[in-house]
């Protein structure tokens, strides 16, 4: 069965010089692209988790009394939300890795505390962690004074007004915007490349580099994978969105 | 336990005195003063934006006041050393909207701040809430959320949740306001119930018929002073002051 396919894609390869699906039939192309997936869902994995992270903490901060917390979470969003995630990139790992730490295994190569991946999920998390924080902030606003002050009656602490009653309400209201950039995230992660991230899209530049016949089905194969990734991530979310449904709620 | 030492159950349960408080130039409370005793039912009725409102929302420091005073079992309210939580569980509070949790089922509205604030044990006060929700006549309705119930439903719901914390004092805040004509009466038969329990209740409402049937006292209030009190009966037919008699007229 399997010899069926990979001999079905050489012998296309052979008669459309332009159709060489090598990873189909070549187990170290297929190595690299297997390689590849598992560092675009890493990264992936971690910007999603560690930009909500930020999100719900950068909202919380905001509603901080004291105004230099508030407006330094202001500044980060504006920062961030303003300039293109690809500029930040570059800015992390070629202006900021220069001043990071490196420490010597073999006394002889020098080895960044950070890598190339470790600056990739900071960036793309702080960039996506800026909108993040903007829609939780307007999750949050969404949730009616009185509710809280009902919480606030009933003694509830601050801290326990927002925990139990605010954000599980504005988390809700939330989803679908958080969903949008969630999507907008793990399309971005492609520009690790620039960083030389072993991620999908490097591995696919290697390929096409080698064999240039490569080039038309791995950038299919891009297509095809990241429409598949965000798929799964938006069925996830929505299932996700009905589970919290509130029955009788407009929200 | 009490909130101060020095009070004896037959001092006022809520004393205020000379109560001023602005909202920014505004003064909405111009000299309040009253005494409610252990077990009273008071109604404060008025025009809107008389500041009835404001009043009772300073009584368990969910608004603040400029000066004067307002103790509850002696401890003066708006002492900034007081812990705020020792006197919400002394007093509870129905709002007009009432803002129950709309992701939380009716139980467990009532049961939340009971495990939550006073970290008592959960089997315990799920048996007290489900006798709460029994006695504000909404058996069956434990695992429907706010959304699925009736405005007066919530209410009730919302009352309960109130009770779930043992207070000793009620504050409802014109709580039949934003009800239907024919669920008020369900909510009423609720406070009145609880007044005859023996509960200390301070209503702002509009209900006069209500007013007149369950309060020990009232006090008619007008752009932040009170103009006349005095119990239901002297209250409602022998009215002396001419901004009582024109309200009277107008709603009666």
């Amino acid at each position: 069965m399997l010899d069926l396919f990979t001999e079905f894609f050489r012998q296309v390869a052979e008669e459309n010089p332009r159709w060489n699906f090598i990873f189909f039939y070549q187990e170290i192309q297929a190595g690299k692209i297997w390689k590849g997936i598992q560092y675009t869902l890493l990264l992936a994995v971690c910007c999603v988790v560690s930009s909500m992270v930020i999100g719900v903490l950068g909202a919380w901060l905001q509603r901080s009394k004291s105004m230099l917390v508030r407006a330094s979470v202001q500044g980060y969003i504006q920062l961030f939300r303003n300039t293109p995630p690809f500029v930040q990139l570059l800015f992390f790992y070629f202006a900021l890795g220069q001043l990071t730490p490196t420490y010597s295994p073999d006394g002889w190569l020098e080895i960044p505390i950070i890598s190339n991946v470790g600056w990739a999920v900071i960036s793309l998390s702080l960039f996506a962690g800026a909108f993040n924080v903007e829609i939780f902030r307007s999750g949050i606003e969404a949730v009616p004074d009185s509710t809280q002050e009902a919480a606030e009656a009933l003694g509830f602490s601050k801290l326990q007004t927002y925990r139990y009653i605010v954000f599980p309400l504005a988390f809700r209201i939330s989803l679908p915007a958080l969903n949008n950039n969630l999507v907008n995230l793990v399309k971005t992660t492609t520009q690790a490349f620039a960083i030389a991230v072993p991620e999908l899209l490097y591995q696919c530049v290697v390929i096409w580099n080698d064999y240039p016949s490569a080039q038309y089905p791995t950038m299919l194969l891009l297509f095809v994978v990241y429409v598949s990734m965000v798929a799964v991530l938006v069925f996830g979310m929505s299932r996700w969105e009905t589970a919290l449904r509130i029955p009788g709620y407009d929200h | 336990m009490q909130l101060s030492d020095s009070w004896s159950p037959s001092d006022p349960i809520v004393s205020i005195k000379n109560v001023h408080k602005s909202f920014g130039a505004l003064e909405v409370l111009k000299g309040i003063s009253m005494d409610i005793m252990k077990g009273e039912v008071i109604c404060i009725i008025g025009p809107s934006g008389s500041g009835k409102s404001t009043l009772i929302r300073c009584i368990n420091a969910l608004n603040d006041i400029q000066s004067g005073s307002i103790t509850v079992e002696g401890q003066e309210v708006h002492d900034p050393a007081l812990d705020k939580l020792l006197l919400r569980k002394k007093v509870g509070m129905v709002f007009q909207q009432y803002n129950l949790f709309p992701h939380k089922t009716a139980l467990e509205n009532v049961m939340m701040a009971p495990l939550l604030v006073l970290k008592e044990d959960e089997d315990e006060v799920e048996a007290r809430a489900r006798k709460l929700i029994k006695k504000v006549k909404l058996e069956g309705k434990e695992d429907n959320y706010p959304g699925e119930l009736s405005g007066g439903q919530q209410q009730r719901v919302a009352i309960a949740r109130s009770l779930a914390m043992q207070p000793d004092v009620m504050l409802f805040d014109e709580v039949t306001a934003a009800l239907d004509p024919e669920t008020v009466k369900e909510v009423l038969v609720t406070i009145k119930e609880l007044a005859a329990d023996g509960m200390t209740c301070i209503l702002v409402t509009h209900e006069m018929g209500f007013a007149k049937e369950v309060a020990d006292h009232i006090y008619f209030t007008d752009r932040g002073v009170i103009v006349e009190h005095g119990s239901p009966d002297v209250f409602f037919d022998n009215a002396k002051d001419p901004r009582t008699q024109e309200f009277l007229s107008q709603i009666l």
